[in-house]
Protein backbone atom coordinates (compact mmCIF):
# COMPACT_ATOMS: atom_id res chain seq x y z
CA UNK A 1 0.00 0.00 0.00
CA UNK A 2 1.18 3.45 -0.84
CA UNK A 3 0.94 5.81 2.09
CA UNK A 4 0.18 9.24 0.74
CA UNK A 5 0.53 10.70 4.21
CA UNK A 6 4.29 10.12 3.92
CA UNK A 7 4.36 12.26 0.80
CA UNK A 8 1.78 14.92 1.52
CA UNK A 9 2.69 15.72 5.12
CA UNK A 10 0.99 18.70 6.69
CA UNK A 11 4.10 20.85 6.51
CA UNK A 12 4.37 20.17 2.76
CA UNK A 13 0.75 21.04 2.09
CA UNK A 14 1.23 24.19 4.15
CA UNK A 15 4.33 25.29 2.20
CA UNK A 16 2.68 24.46 -1.13
CA UNK A 17 -0.37 26.56 -0.31
CA UNK A 18 1.49 29.44 1.31
CA UNK A 19 4.96 29.37 -0.21
CA UNK A 20 7.51 31.50 1.68
CA UNK A 21 9.67 34.03 -0.16
CA UNK A 22 7.48 33.69 -3.23
CA UNK A 23 7.63 36.58 -5.67
CA UNK A 24 10.05 39.17 -6.92
CA UNK A 25 13.34 40.12 -5.29
CA UNK A 26 14.65 43.65 -5.81
CA UNK A 27 18.41 44.05 -6.13
CA UNK A 28 19.07 40.35 -6.66
CA UNK A 29 22.53 39.64 -8.06
CA UNK A 30 22.19 35.98 -8.95
CA UNK A 31 19.36 34.15 -10.70
CA UNK A 32 18.58 31.01 -12.67
CA UNK A 33 15.59 29.37 -14.31
CA UNK A 34 14.67 25.73 -13.77
CA UNK A 35 12.48 23.63 -16.03
CA UNK A 36 11.11 20.12 -15.78
CA UNK A 37 10.32 19.08 -19.37
CA UNK A 38 8.43 16.04 -18.12
CA UNK A 39 5.64 18.10 -16.54
CA UNK A 40 6.26 21.61 -17.84
CA UNK A 41 6.97 22.99 -14.36
CA UNK A 42 9.05 26.12 -14.45
CA UNK A 43 10.53 28.28 -11.72
CA UNK A 44 12.99 31.11 -11.26
CA UNK A 45 15.25 31.46 -8.21
CA UNK A 46 16.77 34.86 -7.38
CA UNK A 47 19.42 35.50 -4.76
CA UNK A 48 21.23 38.31 -3.08
CA UNK A 49 24.72 37.03 -2.31
CA UNK A 50 27.16 39.30 -0.49
CA UNK A 51 30.61 38.34 0.76
CA UNK A 52 29.88 34.68 0.16
CA UNK A 53 26.72 34.86 2.27
CA UNK A 54 23.17 34.22 1.01
CA UNK A 55 21.43 37.36 2.27
CA UNK A 56 18.06 36.80 0.66
CA UNK A 57 16.26 34.41 -1.73
CA UNK A 58 12.99 34.41 -3.62
CA UNK A 59 11.35 32.18 -6.18
CA UNK A 60 8.56 32.45 -8.73
CA UNK A 61 6.85 30.03 -11.06
CA UNK A 62 4.28 27.27 -11.34
CA UNK A 63 4.67 23.78 -10.02
CA UNK A 64 3.10 20.90 -8.19
CA UNK A 65 2.77 20.75 -4.42
CA UNK A 66 6.07 18.90 -4.07
CA UNK A 67 8.14 21.29 -6.16
CA UNK A 68 6.51 24.38 -4.64
CA UNK A 69 6.94 23.12 -1.07
CA UNK A 70 10.51 22.11 -1.76
CA UNK A 71 11.31 25.55 -3.18
CA UNK A 72 9.61 27.28 -0.26
CA UNK A 73 11.43 25.23 2.38
CA UNK A 74 14.67 25.72 0.53
CA UNK A 75 14.35 29.49 0.72
CA UNK A 76 13.72 29.24 4.47
CA UNK A 77 16.76 27.05 4.91
CA UNK A 78 19.42 28.80 2.86
CA UNK A 79 18.96 32.39 3.97
CA UNK A 80 21.91 33.26 6.20
CA UNK A 81 24.00 30.33 5.02
CA UNK A 82 27.30 30.68 3.19
CA UNK A 83 27.39 29.66 -0.46
CA UNK A 84 29.38 26.57 0.53
CA UNK A 85 26.86 25.61 3.20
CA UNK A 86 23.95 26.04 0.77
CA UNK A 87 25.70 23.85 -1.80
CA UNK A 88 26.46 21.21 0.82
CA UNK A 89 22.81 21.14 1.88
CA UNK A 90 21.77 20.65 -1.76
CA UNK A 91 24.23 17.76 -2.11
CA UNK A 92 22.96 16.11 1.03
CA UNK A 93 19.30 16.56 0.15
CA UNK A 94 19.85 15.29 -3.38
CA UNK A 95 21.64 12.22 -2.08
CA UNK A 96 19.00 11.42 0.50
CA UNK A 97 16.08 11.50 -1.91
CA UNK A 98 17.83 9.47 -4.59
CA UNK A 99 19.78 6.82 -2.69
CA UNK A 100 18.37 3.44 -1.73
CA UNK A 101 19.03 3.49 2.02
CA UNK A 102 16.63 5.49 4.18
CA UNK A 103 18.04 8.53 5.98
CA UNK A 104 19.54 8.03 9.43
CA UNK A 105 18.25 9.89 12.48
CA UNK A 106 21.32 12.12 12.44
CA UNK A 107 20.78 12.99 8.78
CA UNK A 108 17.15 13.85 9.42
CA UNK A 109 18.22 16.21 12.19
CA UNK A 110 20.61 18.05 9.85
CA UNK A 111 17.88 18.34 7.23
CA UNK A 112 15.52 19.94 9.74
CA UNK A 113 12.17 20.67 8.02
CA UNK A 114 13.45 19.29 4.71
CA UNK A 115 13.17 15.87 6.35
CA UNK A 116 9.46 15.96 5.49
CA UNK A 117 10.38 15.82 1.80
CA UNK A 118 12.30 12.57 2.05
CA UNK A 119 8.91 10.84 1.65
CA UNK A 120 9.35 11.26 -2.13
CA UNK A 121 11.81 8.35 -2.00
CA UNK A 122 8.78 6.04 -2.26
CA UNK A 123 7.61 7.91 -5.39
CA UNK A 124 10.40 7.69 -8.00
CA UNK A 125 8.45 9.74 -10.56
CA UNK A 126 8.28 12.63 -8.10
CA UNK A 127 11.92 12.93 -7.07
CA UNK A 128 12.60 15.46 -9.81
CA UNK A 129 9.79 17.63 -8.50
CA UNK A 130 11.52 17.77 -5.12
CA UNK A 131 14.94 18.62 -6.52
CA UNK A 132 14.03 21.14 -9.25
CA UNK A 133 14.35 24.21 -7.00
CA UNK A 134 17.66 22.97 -5.62
CA UNK A 135 19.18 22.40 -9.05
CA UNK A 136 18.06 25.91 -9.93
CA UNK A 137 19.59 27.32 -6.75
CA UNK A 138 22.89 25.60 -7.56
CA UNK A 139 22.82 27.08 -11.07
CA UNK A 140 22.15 30.54 -9.65
CA UNK A 141 25.05 30.19 -7.21
CA UNK A 142 27.28 29.05 -10.09
CA UNK A 143 26.01 31.96 -12.19
CA UNK A 144 25.17 29.59 -15.04
CA UNK A 145 22.89 31.31 -17.49
CA UNK A 146 21.21 28.55 -19.47
CA UNK A 147 17.97 27.16 -17.99
CA UNK A 148 18.44 24.12 -15.79
CA UNK A 149 16.60 21.03 -16.92
CA UNK A 150 15.79 18.02 -14.82
CA UNK A 151 15.98 15.71 -17.82
CA UNK B 1 -27.23 8.95 -10.02
CA UNK B 2 -28.78 6.47 -12.38
CA UNK B 3 -26.58 5.09 -15.07
CA UNK B 4 -27.62 5.59 -18.69
CA UNK B 5 -29.48 2.61 -20.11
CA UNK B 6 -26.88 2.16 -22.85
CA UNK B 7 -24.36 1.23 -20.17
CA UNK B 8 -26.29 -1.82 -19.06
CA UNK B 9 -24.98 -5.13 -20.35
CA UNK B 10 -27.21 -6.25 -23.16
CA UNK B 11 -27.54 -9.86 -24.25
CA UNK B 12 -27.00 -9.10 -27.94
CA UNK B 13 -25.12 -5.81 -27.82
CA UNK B 14 -21.66 -4.85 -26.60
CA UNK B 15 -21.00 -5.87 -23.02
CA UNK B 16 -17.97 -4.09 -21.55
CA UNK B 17 -18.18 -6.14 -18.34
CA UNK B 18 -17.87 -9.30 -20.43
CA UNK B 19 -15.08 -7.79 -22.55
CA UNK B 20 -13.07 -6.99 -19.41
CA UNK B 21 -12.66 -10.73 -18.93
CA UNK B 22 -10.59 -10.79 -22.12
CA UNK B 23 -7.91 -8.55 -20.58
CA UNK B 24 -5.79 -10.42 -18.02
CA UNK B 25 -4.07 -7.25 -16.74
CA UNK B 26 -7.38 -5.80 -15.55
CA UNK B 27 -7.37 -8.45 -12.83
CA UNK B 28 -4.14 -7.09 -11.33
CA UNK B 29 -3.79 -4.61 -8.50
CA UNK B 30 -1.97 -1.32 -8.07
CA UNK B 31 -0.82 -0.46 -4.54
CA UNK B 32 -3.12 -3.17 -3.19
CA UNK B 33 -6.22 -1.77 -4.93
CA UNK B 34 -7.93 -3.17 -8.04
CA UNK B 35 -6.36 -1.56 -11.11
CA UNK B 36 -8.57 1.10 -12.70
CA UNK B 37 -6.86 1.76 -16.01
CA UNK B 38 -7.79 5.12 -17.52
CA UNK B 39 -4.78 5.68 -19.77
CA UNK B 40 -5.71 3.85 -22.97
CA UNK B 41 -4.94 6.95 -25.03
CA UNK B 42 -1.30 6.49 -24.03
CA UNK B 43 -1.41 2.76 -24.69
CA UNK B 44 -4.28 0.28 -24.63
CA UNK B 45 -4.15 -3.01 -22.72
CA UNK B 46 -4.00 -6.27 -24.65
CA UNK B 47 -6.77 -8.87 -24.95
CA UNK B 48 -5.90 -12.52 -24.59
CA UNK B 49 -6.51 -12.98 -28.34
CA UNK B 50 -3.55 -10.70 -29.10
CA UNK B 51 -1.30 -12.20 -26.44
CA UNK B 52 -2.09 -15.70 -27.74
CA UNK B 53 -1.55 -14.72 -31.37
CA UNK B 54 1.94 -13.37 -30.60
CA UNK B 55 2.74 -16.43 -28.54
CA UNK B 56 1.50 -18.68 -31.34
CA UNK B 57 3.84 -17.02 -33.84
CA UNK B 58 6.89 -17.76 -31.71
CA UNK B 59 5.77 -21.21 -30.63
CA UNK B 60 4.51 -22.57 -33.91
CA UNK B 61 4.85 -20.33 -36.94
CA UNK B 62 8.03 -18.34 -36.79
CA UNK B 63 10.68 -17.88 -39.50
CA UNK B 64 11.83 -14.92 -41.54
CA UNK B 65 9.44 -13.81 -44.25
CA UNK B 66 9.68 -13.30 -48.02
CA UNK B 67 12.85 -15.41 -48.10
CA UNK B 68 12.59 -19.06 -47.18
CA UNK B 69 11.79 -21.81 -49.66
CA UNK B 70 10.70 -24.01 -46.78
CA UNK B 71 7.21 -24.49 -45.43
CA UNK B 72 7.69 -22.68 -42.12
CA UNK B 73 8.82 -19.46 -43.78
CA UNK B 74 5.92 -19.68 -46.22
CA UNK B 75 3.49 -20.03 -43.32
CA UNK B 76 4.94 -16.99 -41.54
CA UNK B 77 4.89 -14.99 -44.77
CA UNK B 78 1.25 -15.90 -45.28
CA UNK B 79 0.38 -14.85 -41.72
CA UNK B 80 2.29 -11.55 -42.10
CA UNK B 81 0.69 -10.73 -45.46
CA UNK B 82 -2.64 -11.90 -44.02
CA UNK B 83 -2.24 -9.23 -41.34
CA UNK B 84 -1.64 -6.64 -44.07
CA UNK B 85 -4.89 -7.67 -45.72
CA UNK B 86 -6.71 -7.36 -42.37
CA UNK B 87 -5.39 -3.81 -42.01
CA UNK B 88 -6.47 -3.03 -45.58
CA UNK B 89 -10.00 -4.20 -44.88
CA UNK B 90 -10.02 -2.41 -41.50
CA UNK B 91 -9.22 0.94 -43.19
CA UNK B 92 -11.14 0.03 -46.35
CA UNK B 93 -8.03 0.85 -48.39
CA UNK B 94 -8.35 -0.07 -52.08
CA UNK B 95 -5.26 -2.30 -52.18
CA UNK B 96 -3.09 -4.21 -49.68
CA UNK B 97 0.07 -2.81 -51.30
CA UNK B 98 -0.96 0.62 -50.02
CA UNK B 99 -0.52 -0.61 -46.42
CA UNK B 100 3.03 -0.19 -45.07
CA UNK B 101 4.08 -1.72 -41.77
CA UNK B 102 6.16 0.72 -39.72
CA UNK B 103 7.19 0.93 -36.05
CA UNK B 104 4.32 3.23 -35.19
CA UNK B 105 2.58 6.42 -36.25
CA UNK B 106 5.73 8.38 -35.42
CA UNK B 107 7.76 6.42 -37.94
CA UNK B 108 4.93 6.67 -40.47
CA UNK B 109 4.96 10.47 -40.28
CA UNK B 110 8.75 10.61 -40.38
CA UNK B 111 8.67 8.36 -43.46
CA UNK B 112 6.37 10.75 -45.30
CA UNK B 113 8.38 13.79 -44.14
CA UNK B 114 11.70 12.34 -45.22
CA UNK B 115 10.62 10.58 -48.41
CA UNK B 116 7.75 12.66 -49.81
CA UNK B 117 9.01 15.85 -48.18
CA UNK B 118 12.62 15.73 -49.29
CA UNK B 119 11.74 14.59 -52.81
CA UNK B 120 8.90 16.97 -53.58
CA UNK B 121 9.11 20.02 -51.29
CA UNK B 122 11.42 22.98 -51.64
CA UNK B 123 12.19 26.29 -49.96
CA UNK B 124 9.11 28.46 -49.47
CA UNK B 125 6.64 25.58 -49.86
CA UNK B 126 4.12 25.40 -47.04
CA UNK B 127 2.75 22.63 -44.84
CA UNK B 128 -0.36 23.15 -42.73
CA UNK B 129 -0.59 21.60 -39.26
CA UNK B 130 -3.01 22.32 -36.41
CA UNK B 131 -2.63 23.52 -32.82
CA UNK B 132 -3.95 20.11 -31.74
CA UNK B 133 -0.96 18.14 -32.99
CA UNK B 134 1.06 15.68 -30.95
CA UNK B 135 4.80 16.40 -31.05
CA UNK B 136 5.12 13.45 -33.46
CA UNK B 137 3.20 15.45 -36.07
CA UNK B 138 5.20 18.63 -35.43
CA UNK B 139 8.85 17.71 -35.00
CA UNK B 140 9.25 15.58 -38.19
CA UNK B 141 8.11 18.64 -40.18
CA UNK B 142 10.50 20.91 -38.29
CA UNK B 143 13.35 18.54 -39.16
CA UNK B 144 12.23 18.74 -42.79
CA UNK B 145 11.99 22.53 -42.54
CA UNK B 146 15.58 22.73 -41.30
CA UNK B 147 16.75 20.78 -44.36
CA UNK B 148 14.55 22.24 -47.09
CA UNK B 149 13.45 25.68 -45.90
CA UNK B 150 9.74 24.90 -46.05
CA UNK B 151 7.31 26.96 -43.95
CA UNK B 152 4.96 25.50 -41.30
CA UNK B 153 1.55 27.11 -40.89
CA UNK B 154 -0.67 26.28 -37.91
CA UNK B 155 -4.48 26.21 -37.80
CA UNK B 156 -5.68 27.62 -34.45
CA UNK B 157 -8.38 26.15 -32.20
CA UNK B 158 -11.18 27.96 -30.38
CA UNK B 159 -11.70 27.96 -26.61
CA UNK B 160 -13.54 24.65 -26.78
CA UNK B 161 -10.53 23.11 -28.53
CA UNK B 162 -12.26 22.84 -31.90
CA UNK B 163 -10.35 23.40 -35.12
CA UNK B 164 -11.09 26.80 -36.67
CA UNK B 165 -12.02 25.56 -40.11
CA UNK B 166 -12.38 29.06 -41.60
CA UNK B 167 -8.84 29.89 -40.53
CA UNK B 168 -7.73 26.64 -42.16
CA UNK B 169 -9.43 27.56 -45.43
CA UNK B 170 -7.61 30.90 -45.35
CA UNK B 171 -4.23 29.29 -44.72
CA UNK B 172 -4.54 27.14 -47.84
CA UNK B 173 -2.84 28.94 -50.71
CA UNK B 174 -0.84 28.40 -53.88
CA UNK B 175 2.31 27.58 -51.87
CA UNK B 176 0.60 24.86 -49.76
CA UNK B 177 2.04 21.45 -50.63
CA UNK B 178 0.76 19.25 -47.82
CA UNK B 179 -1.69 19.21 -44.91
CA UNK B 180 -0.74 17.05 -41.90
CA UNK B 181 -3.55 16.93 -39.38
CA UNK B 182 -4.67 14.86 -36.45
CA UNK B 183 -7.99 13.05 -36.66
CA UNK B 184 -8.51 13.08 -32.88
CA UNK B 185 -6.54 15.16 -30.35
CA UNK B 186 -4.67 12.89 -27.93
CA UNK B 187 -4.60 15.61 -25.27
CA UNK B 188 -8.21 16.83 -25.25
CA UNK B 189 -10.20 14.43 -27.45
CA UNK B 190 -11.38 16.84 -30.18
CA UNK B 191 -12.46 15.09 -33.38
CA UNK B 192 -11.45 17.17 -36.40
CA UNK B 193 -13.66 17.47 -39.52
CA UNK B 194 -11.53 15.28 -41.77
CA UNK B 195 -14.02 15.33 -44.68
CA UNK B 196 -13.89 19.13 -44.83
CA UNK B 197 -10.13 19.24 -44.28
CA UNK B 198 -9.53 16.87 -47.20
CA UNK B 199 -12.13 18.46 -49.48
CA UNK B 200 -10.74 21.98 -49.05
CA UNK B 201 -7.16 20.77 -49.60
CA UNK B 202 -8.06 18.70 -52.65
CA UNK B 203 -9.81 21.68 -54.21
CA UNK B 204 -6.30 23.09 -54.44
CA UNK B 205 -4.67 19.79 -55.34
CA UNK B 206 -2.98 19.54 -51.92
CA UNK B 207 -2.51 16.05 -50.45
CA UNK B 208 -3.51 15.35 -46.83
CA UNK B 209 -1.84 13.17 -44.19
CA UNK B 210 -4.07 12.19 -41.26
CA UNK B 211 -2.70 11.12 -37.86
CA UNK B 212 -5.29 8.54 -36.86
CA UNK B 213 -3.68 7.20 -33.67
CA UNK B 214 -6.48 8.29 -31.39
CA UNK B 215 -9.27 7.72 -33.92
CA UNK B 216 -8.92 4.07 -34.95
CA UNK B 217 -9.61 2.64 -31.48
CA UNK B 218 -12.86 4.57 -31.22
CA UNK B 219 -14.54 4.80 -34.60
CA UNK B 220 -14.83 3.20 -38.00
CA UNK B 221 -12.25 4.68 -40.37
CA UNK B 222 -12.72 4.48 -44.13
CA UNK B 223 -9.80 6.03 -46.03
CA UNK B 224 -11.71 5.93 -49.31
CA UNK B 225 -14.59 7.80 -47.76
CA UNK B 226 -12.17 10.40 -46.33
CA UNK B 227 -10.19 10.35 -49.59
CA UNK B 228 -7.08 11.24 -47.55
CA UNK B 229 -3.69 10.63 -49.17
CA UNK B 230 -1.95 9.19 -46.10
CA UNK B 231 -3.31 7.78 -42.84
CA UNK B 232 -1.13 6.62 -39.95
CA UNK B 233 -1.81 4.81 -36.68
CA UNK B 234 0.01 2.81 -33.99
CA UNK B 235 -0.80 -0.80 -33.13
CA UNK B 236 -0.36 -0.42 -29.38
CA UNK B 237 -3.19 2.11 -29.09
CA UNK B 238 -5.47 -0.33 -30.95
CA UNK B 239 -5.04 -3.08 -28.33
CA UNK B 240 -2.20 -4.59 -30.39
CA UNK B 241 1.54 -4.94 -29.70
CA UNK B 242 3.86 -1.96 -29.40
CA UNK B 243 6.55 -1.48 -32.03
CA UNK B 244 4.18 -1.98 -34.96
CA UNK B 245 2.14 0.62 -36.80
CA UNK B 246 0.65 1.38 -40.16
CA UNK B 247 1.11 3.96 -42.87
CA UNK B 248 -1.59 3.87 -45.52
CA UNK B 249 -0.70 5.82 -48.65
CA UNK B 250 -2.37 6.11 -52.02
CA UNK B 251 -0.43 3.95 -54.48
CA UNK B 252 0.22 6.91 -56.79
CA UNK B 253 2.13 8.69 -54.01
CA UNK B 254 3.96 5.64 -52.69
CA UNK B 255 5.11 4.69 -56.18
CA UNK B 256 6.46 8.18 -56.85
CA UNK B 257 8.22 8.47 -53.48
CA UNK B 258 11.86 7.39 -53.05
CA UNK B 259 12.71 4.74 -50.41
CA UNK B 260 12.95 5.89 -46.79
CA UNK B 261 15.53 3.36 -45.60
CA UNK B 262 17.78 1.02 -47.55
CA UNK B 263 18.37 -2.62 -46.76
CA UNK B 264 17.13 -6.12 -47.39
CA UNK B 265 13.68 -6.90 -48.81
CA UNK B 266 13.28 -3.42 -50.31
CA UNK B 267 15.32 -4.24 -53.40
CA UNK B 268 14.95 -6.27 -56.58
CA UNK B 269 18.64 -6.47 -57.39
CA UNK B 270 21.78 -4.91 -56.00
CA UNK B 271 25.17 -4.33 -57.58
CA UNK B 272 27.70 -1.82 -56.32
CA UNK B 273 26.86 0.33 -59.35
CA UNK B 274 23.08 0.28 -59.19
CA UNK B 275 20.16 -1.00 -57.16
CA UNK B 276 16.65 -1.64 -58.45
CA UNK B 277 14.02 -1.12 -55.81
CA UNK B 278 11.24 -3.53 -55.02
CA UNK B 279 7.59 -2.67 -55.65
CA UNK B 280 5.38 -1.14 -52.95
CA UNK B 281 4.86 -1.90 -50.11
CA UNK B 282 8.21 -3.73 -49.94
CA UNK B 283 10.14 -0.69 -51.21
CA UNK B 284 9.41 0.93 -47.83
CA UNK B 285 9.96 -2.10 -45.61
CA UNK B 286 13.74 -2.45 -45.43
CA UNK B 287 15.04 -5.15 -43.11
CA UNK B 288 13.21 -7.83 -41.18
CA UNK B 289 10.01 -6.22 -39.85
CA UNK B 290 8.23 -6.77 -36.53
CA UNK B 291 6.67 -9.99 -37.80
CA UNK B 292 4.92 -11.07 -34.60
CA UNK B 293 3.82 -7.48 -34.03
CA UNK B 294 2.07 -7.29 -37.40
CA UNK B 295 0.37 -10.64 -36.82
CA UNK B 296 -0.62 -9.50 -33.31
CA UNK B 297 -2.08 -6.31 -34.79
CA UNK B 298 -4.11 -8.47 -37.19
CA UNK B 299 -5.42 -10.39 -34.18
CA UNK B 300 -6.36 -7.11 -32.46
CA UNK B 301 -8.32 -6.05 -35.53
CA UNK B 302 -10.13 -9.41 -35.62
CA UNK B 303 -10.95 -9.00 -31.94
CA UNK B 304 -12.34 -5.47 -32.38
CA UNK B 305 -14.33 -6.39 -35.50
CA UNK B 306 -15.77 -9.30 -33.52
CA UNK B 307 -17.03 -6.92 -30.83
CA UNK B 308 -18.22 -4.38 -33.39
CA UNK B 309 -16.55 -0.97 -33.65
CA UNK B 310 -19.81 1.01 -33.80
CA UNK B 311 -20.92 -0.81 -30.63
CA UNK B 312 -17.60 -0.03 -28.90
CA UNK B 313 -17.97 3.60 -29.92
CA UNK B 314 -21.52 3.81 -28.53
CA UNK B 315 -20.36 2.33 -25.23
CA UNK B 316 -17.34 4.65 -24.94
CA UNK B 317 -19.43 7.70 -25.75
CA UNK B 318 -21.87 6.71 -23.00
CA UNK B 319 -18.98 6.34 -20.53
CA UNK B 320 -17.54 9.70 -21.66
CA UNK B 321 -20.91 11.34 -21.21
CA UNK B 322 -21.31 9.83 -17.74
CA UNK B 323 -17.76 10.86 -16.77
CA UNK B 324 -18.20 14.42 -18.06
CA UNK B 325 -21.36 14.79 -16.01
CA UNK B 326 -19.94 13.04 -12.93
CA UNK B 327 -16.71 15.08 -12.89
CA UNK B 328 -18.56 18.35 -13.41
CA UNK B 329 -19.74 17.93 -9.81
CA UNK B 330 -16.15 17.83 -8.46
CA UNK B 331 -15.42 21.15 -6.76
CA UNK B 332 -13.00 23.35 -8.68
CA UNK B 333 -12.67 21.00 -11.65
CA UNK B 334 -12.35 22.62 -15.07
CA UNK B 335 -12.49 20.45 -18.19
CA UNK B 336 -9.94 21.34 -20.89
CA UNK B 337 -11.39 20.63 -24.32
CA UNK B 338 -15.15 20.80 -24.64
CA UNK B 339 -15.57 20.21 -28.36
CA UNK B 340 -19.01 19.12 -29.53
CA UNK B 341 -17.48 16.05 -31.13
CA UNK B 342 -15.03 14.24 -28.87
CA UNK B 343 -13.48 10.81 -28.54
CA UNK B 344 -13.52 9.26 -25.05
CA UNK B 345 -10.77 11.46 -23.64
CA UNK B 346 -11.38 13.77 -20.68
CA UNK B 347 -8.69 16.31 -19.81
CA UNK B 348 -9.08 18.55 -16.78
CA UNK B 349 -7.39 20.71 -14.18
CA UNK B 350 -8.31 21.29 -10.53
CA UNK B 351 -7.98 24.74 -8.99
CA UNK B 352 -6.69 23.24 -5.74
CA UNK B 353 -4.13 20.73 -6.98
CA UNK B 354 -1.53 20.43 -9.71
CA UNK B 355 -2.09 17.58 -12.21
CA UNK B 356 0.99 15.73 -10.94
CA UNK B 357 -0.34 15.68 -7.41
CA UNK B 358 -3.72 14.55 -8.74
CA UNK B 359 -1.98 11.70 -10.58
CA UNK B 360 -0.03 10.62 -7.51
CA UNK B 361 -3.06 10.60 -5.22
CA UNK B 362 -5.13 8.68 -7.80
CA UNK B 363 -2.27 6.20 -8.23
CA UNK B 364 -2.48 5.50 -4.52
CA UNK B 365 -6.12 4.55 -5.12
CA UNK B 366 -5.23 2.19 -7.96
CA UNK B 367 -6.46 4.66 -10.61
CA UNK B 368 -4.03 5.15 -13.51
CA UNK B 369 -4.39 8.40 -15.43
CA UNK B 370 -1.94 10.44 -17.48
CA UNK B 371 -0.70 13.79 -16.22
CA UNK B 372 1.53 16.28 -17.98
CA UNK B 373 1.57 18.01 -21.34
CA UNK B 374 0.66 14.85 -23.33
CA UNK B 375 3.39 15.57 -25.91
CA UNK B 376 1.30 18.54 -27.03
CA UNK B 377 3.06 21.53 -25.48
CA UNK B 378 1.80 24.05 -28.07
CA UNK B 379 -1.78 23.06 -27.20
CA UNK B 380 -1.11 23.45 -23.45
CA UNK B 381 0.29 26.89 -24.19
CA UNK B 382 -2.89 27.72 -26.14
CA UNK B 383 -4.90 27.06 -22.98
CA UNK B 384 -2.34 28.81 -20.75
CA UNK B 385 -1.60 25.78 -18.59
CA UNK B 386 1.56 23.69 -18.18
CA UNK B 387 -0.27 20.39 -17.89
CA UNK B 388 -3.57 18.61 -17.44
CA UNK B 389 -4.81 15.42 -15.84
CA UNK B 390 -6.28 13.15 -18.50
CA UNK B 391 -8.58 10.18 -18.16
CA UNK B 392 -9.10 8.21 -21.36
CA UNK B 393 -11.62 5.42 -21.75
CA UNK B 394 -11.20 2.21 -23.70
CA UNK B 395 -13.70 -0.48 -24.57
CA UNK B 396 -13.16 -2.15 -21.16
CA UNK B 397 -13.91 0.91 -19.04
CA UNK B 398 -17.20 1.07 -17.18
CA UNK B 399 -19.15 3.61 -15.12
CA UNK B 400 -17.65 1.91 -12.04
CA UNK B 401 -14.23 3.08 -13.27
CA UNK B 402 -15.60 6.61 -13.51
CA UNK B 403 -16.93 6.31 -9.96
CA UNK B 404 -13.47 5.20 -8.78
CA UNK B 405 -11.96 8.23 -10.53
CA UNK B 406 -14.48 10.56 -8.92
CA UNK B 407 -13.86 9.02 -5.47
CA UNK B 408 -10.11 9.46 -6.01
CA UNK B 409 -10.64 13.11 -6.92
CA UNK B 410 -12.62 13.62 -3.71
CA UNK B 411 -9.59 12.24 -1.90
CA UNK B 412 -7.40 14.79 -3.71
CA UNK B 413 -9.70 17.52 -2.41
CA UNK B 414 -9.47 16.10 1.13
CA UNK B 415 -5.69 16.46 0.99
CA UNK B 416 -5.50 19.77 -0.85
CA UNK B 417 -8.99 21.09 0.02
Amino acid sequence: MLDLKDLYQEVIIDHSKRPRHFGKLADSNREAEGFNPLCGDRLTVKLIVEDGLVKNVAFEGVGCAISTASASMMTDMVIGKTEAEARALFQQFQELVTRKEPPTAAELTTLDKLAALTGVRAFPSRVKCATLAWHTLAAALDQRHEAVKTE
Amino acid sequence: MTKPATLDPRPHGFDAWRAREDFPILKTEAHGKPLVYLDSAASAQKPRAVIEAVRHVYEAEYANIHRGVYELSEKTTAAFEGAREKVRAFLNAPEAREILFVRGATEGINLVAQSFGRAFLKEGDEIILSALEHHSNIVPWQLLRDITGIVLRVVPVNNAGELEIDAYAELLNTRTRLVAMTHVSNAIGTVTPIHDIVRLAHERGVPVLVDGCQAVPHQKVDVQDFDCDFYVFSGHKLYGPSGIGVLYGKAKHLEAMPPYQGGGDMIRSVTFEKTDYNVIPHKFEAGTPHIAGAIGLGAAIDYLEGLGIPEIMAHEQAVLHYATERLSRIRGLRPIGTAREKASILSFVLDRAHPHDVGTVLDGEGVAIRTGHHCAQPLMERFGIPATARASFGLYNTPEDVDALAAGLEKVLEIFG
